[in-house]
């Protein structure tokens, strides 16, 4: 477990006239759960874009299990084994919950046959088998993020990359779905997750980093992280504590 | 030669002006809504008909009849908009394309059913004869029918640009939910896009109805060319439109000229196809 | 299952209808309106897969269908090349030409790829309609040979064009229906969907945008050398035209874009509509058809835009395995690869 999973060195990525992320570097070692926190605007999207190949980083190296796959396109570097999920859920409205998995899983599944059994398994562990038949369009939005998640792990990655999974579940359903995560892990899938929800930040994660108008201001454990002072002033507010 | 080559240049500027205001029309709508009106051409057609009937059966300069075709396409839109258009807006993307197709097809050969498929002209009117610069021959009605265009493409802009209701529109065709948020009333901002749009191609056909054949097959002609326009000029551009107008129209005589007339047409959307594959933007999209 | 049992019974009564249909009506008027409908239902079928399937709703279908007919019989009129070979070459120099195409547009989505197709198709049709090699605008004459199924041309009666014709159509059906259940079918419908989701999937969205023009194009460049055949003549202005397109996308759209067997549902009942009132209206209304197809366009996509398999099954699109019985969580295999 030397090669640490992934191996962000120095992403900077400029839009016009905006820098969205400004010389961030990090790693994440295989089975870590790896939290990305920071207020909106942050660049945390824009830094999942540059890792999973939606966006080409503009200076800086991204290294996969060490290869390097700065600049790869996004269907590549899915390929390669990273998932990722988005902030404004994507599924397909017209196929129902099993046809979306099953699209899924066809990336690694030959045949149709595999491609329905490894979609039900991943329902399965997502707990939205019961649902399998529910139309894309037909799904609560706490349903289609999971749907998301399903169909990121049909794919079979090594790392998932999950962007706000937990925005606008409600507090019942926070904790199975932080469950859910770490039973994911368990299965051997590296997370890196965007988070606004500090209760799953600080449940879930082994390491926080901390993004501020694209700049990484820190980098630690949950405790170290909500302790620092810059990070409190940046996006926590003084009132919260672990 | 050169002097044919110059005919050939002013002949295109002149056309081009036309080209403008038509496009103008349709990257209106196009912007506003993100829905092509793929019956524009055919607004146009309707547009020269109705204006080749005012002269026809009751004598009327196709000059005067402008505001007559103004105000009818001006309904007519309105209309499409409120029956047909506004409640795919919601719908599959294939029905929203398909909705102004049908619509296209339909006014299309209700006019050959109604007129024949013959082609019309209209022979004498108030602006007949030609004038003469130095060695260049431009024919009266198509020089007005070309600073008419032009005047009507500035006072859309000033009307976008100055009033209200003008920049109402300008917002929605920046950023519809930002406008939403601000209290436009986007579903009217849509009607009177739709209805302003064909009013000026309304315009732009009585227009073209003192010099140009008059038949209803014209539609599809101009309509296909307009789309090259807008995507050349960048879809929601007014400014876009009327400088890709010009250039399209030079093009379409240039081309003819050093290549071949038949192609003249399929060089124009040769040009669109050029334009969505080199820069999707335009010149001066977004 | 009673659904099942009931489109088993469905499908066996159309089929036994379908061939008994040359031996009940005879007469050359109606096997020719089913060899009309048949060809353009294989045209819709083409049609569906790029547009349907993909989202990539195509205003140009008549170019695939008329470079198809152009070759075959050119290769045929200039080289004596069997028509059969003939579709063959044509299919594969459609499938090119939409290849060609279809790359640079891999990015329109919506409006703008339709538009693109016009813009290719008119190209196309202003090209053959000043092209010496190919008649240009007096078009092609297939002279009649001695007939024969080799010859791909029949000479007593209409029979033998008409179980073709069907057999074109079954065939691309059989072929629609595959891909709707392989990956191919489910990767081309996320495409549709959106390309970050495509992406996000894996799936190389030029490539499978790119498979499904070529299917495409080349089933309908088959329907082409099919006309070319039956009707012995072809110009620009009988195969490469937009109504010709226009027709077809309103098929699909009628009996059910996105589903298997809705473009065939659509051309059984538009196209025999359409010859009887092109015949019972008679020349006088030129335009009164289309002005029909115009007015039926506009009231469907507004009213209907599902089309008729829409109506009957209440969703389009392939349909899952069913549930099991009783969903027992399975065990899930360790990690990843």
């Amino acid at each position: 477990m030397s090669t640490p999973l992934l191996e962000v060195r120095g992403v900077t990525k400029r839009f016009a006239g905006l820098t969205a992320n400004d010389d961030v570097s990090f790693t994440v070692n295989e089975g870590e759960i790896v939290s990305i926190i920071g207020p909106n605007g942050a660049g945390k999207s824009t830094l999942f874009g540059c890792v999973t190949g939606f966006h080409r980083p503009s200076a800086g190296h991204v290294i996969y299990r060490g290869r390097d796959i700065t600049g790869l396109k996004a269907d590549r570097v899915c390929r390669l084994g990273i998932a990722r999920t988005f902030q404004i859920v994507q599924v397909i409205a017209d196929m129902t919950v099993l046809e979306n998995t099953m699209t899924a899983a066809f990336l690694r599944a030959r045949t149709r046959a595999a491609a329905i059994q490894r979609a039900r398994e991943v329902l399965s562990v997502m707990h939205l088998l019961d649902k399998q038949a529910f139309l894309g369009s037909a799904l609560t939005i706490a349903d289609k993020k999971r749907l998301e998640v399903a169909m990121a792990l049909a794919t079979e990655p090594r790392l998932l990359m999950l962007d706000e999974s937990m925005a606008g579940l409600t507090r019942v359903e926070l904790q199975p779905f932080i469950a859910l995560l770490r039973d994911v892990r368990e299965r051997g899938v590296t997370l890196v997750i965007v988070e606004h929800v500090m209760e799953a930040v600080m449940q879930l994660s082994d390491r926080v980093i901390v993004l501020t108008s694209g700049r990484k201001i820190a980098e630690g454990t949950p405790r170290e992280v909500v302790a620092n002072p810059q990070v409190i002033q940046a996006y926590l507010g003084e009132r919260y504590r672990a | 030669m050169s002097e044919q080559l110059v005919q050939q240049v002013v002949n295109g500027l002149l056309i081009g002006c036309v080209y403008s205001l038509i496009a103008i029309g349709l990257t209106l709508i196009w912007g506003v809504m993100n829905i092509v009106n793929f019956a524009h051409g055919d607004f146009l057609m309707l547009a020269m008909f109705v204006s080749f009937w005012l002269y026809t059966l009751v004598g009327l300069d196709p000059l005067l009849s402008i505001p007559f075709c103004a105000l009818l396409l001006f309904v007519l839109g309105l209309l499409i908009y409120r029956f047909a258009v506004s409640k795919v807006m919601r719908g599959p993307m294939l029905a929203q394309l398909v909705v102004t197709f049908g619509v296209s097809i339909f006014l299309a050969n209700t006019a050959v059913m109604l007129w024949t498929p013959d082609y019309r002209l209209i022979d004498r009117t108030l602006l007949s004869g030609t004038w003469q610069f130095g060695t260049v021959q431009v024919s009266v009605a198509k020089l007005v029918s070309s600073v008419g265009s032009v005047v009507v493409s500035g006072a859309l802009l000033l009307f976008l640009r100055r009033t209200r209701t003008g920049k109402a529109i300008l917002a929605t065709e920046m950023n519809r939910d930002s406008a939403l948020l601000m209290g436009v009333n986007t579903d009217r901002v849509n009607a009177l896009s739709f209805a302003i749009g064909s009013g000026l191609v309304g315009v732009a056909g009585a227009f073209l109805s003192m010099y140009y054949y008059i038949y209803p097959q014209v539609g599809g002609l101009f309509g296909t060319i307009s789309f090259a326009i807008v995507a050349l000029g960048g879809f929601g551009s007014i400014t876009g439109a009327f400088i890709a107008g010009i250039l399209v129209g030079l093009v379409q005589t240039l081309g003819g000229y050093f290549f071949d007339p038949a192609y003249k047409y399929a060089i124009v959307f040769l040009l669109y196809l050029l334009t969505v594959w080199i820069r999707p933007q335009g010149l001066l999209g977004w | 299952m009673r659904t099942s049992r009931l489109a088993l019974v469905v499908a066996a009564v159309v089929a036994a209808a379908l061939v008994a249909f040359p031996f009940v009506f005879t007469g050359p008027f109606p096997l020719h309106v089913m060899i009309v409908t048949f060809m353009f239902a294989t045209l819709a079928v083409a049609w569906n897969i790029m547009g349907g399937y993909a989202g990539m709703f195509s205003f140009g279908q008549a170019a695939f269908f008329g470079i198809g007919a152009y070759t075959s019989s050119y290769l045929f009129v200039t080289h004596g090349v069997s028509p059969w070979l003939g579709l063959v070459a044509g299919g594969l120099a459609s499938a090119l030409v939409a290849a060609a195409i279809g790359y640079p547009c891999s990015n329109l989505r919506g409006h703008y790829f339709a538009i693109a197709s016009i813009a290719f198709a008119e190209i196309v049709r202003t090209h053959f309609n000043n092209w010496k090699l190919v008649g240009a605008a007096e078009g092609l004459t297939i002279p009649m040979s001695k007939g024969g199924f080799l010859q791909f041309q029949f000479h007593h009666g209409k029979a033998p064009y008409y179980f073709i014709a069907l057999a074109f159509l079954l065939a691309s059906l059989a072929l629609s229906w595959w891909v709707a259940r392989s990956r191919m079918g489910y990767y081309f419908r996320a495409i549709k969907e959106s390309h970050e989701l495509a992406m996000v999937l894996g799936i190389s969205f030029v490539r499978y945008r790119l498979a499904a023009i070529m299917i495409s194009a080349f089933i309908s460049a088959a329907a082409g050398t099919l006309y070319a055949q039956y009707i012995l003549y072809l110009d620009p202005e009988s195969v490469l035209v937009l109504s010709i397109s226009v027709q077809v996308v309103l098929i699909a759209m009628l009996g059910g874009a996105g589903s298997v067997f809705g473009p065939a549902i659509g051309a059984a009942i538009l196209v025999p509509l359409s010859e009887l009132t092109r015949v019972s209206l008679g020349h006088k209304g030129t335009g009164v058809d289309m002005m029909i197809y115009g007015a039926l366009i506009t009231l469907i996509s507004v009213y209907q835009p599902r089309g008729v398999w829409g109506l009957l099954t209440g969703r389009i699109g392939p349909r899952a395995p069913p549930a099991p019985v009783a969903a027992r969580p399975v065990a899930v295999q360790e990690g990843s690869k």
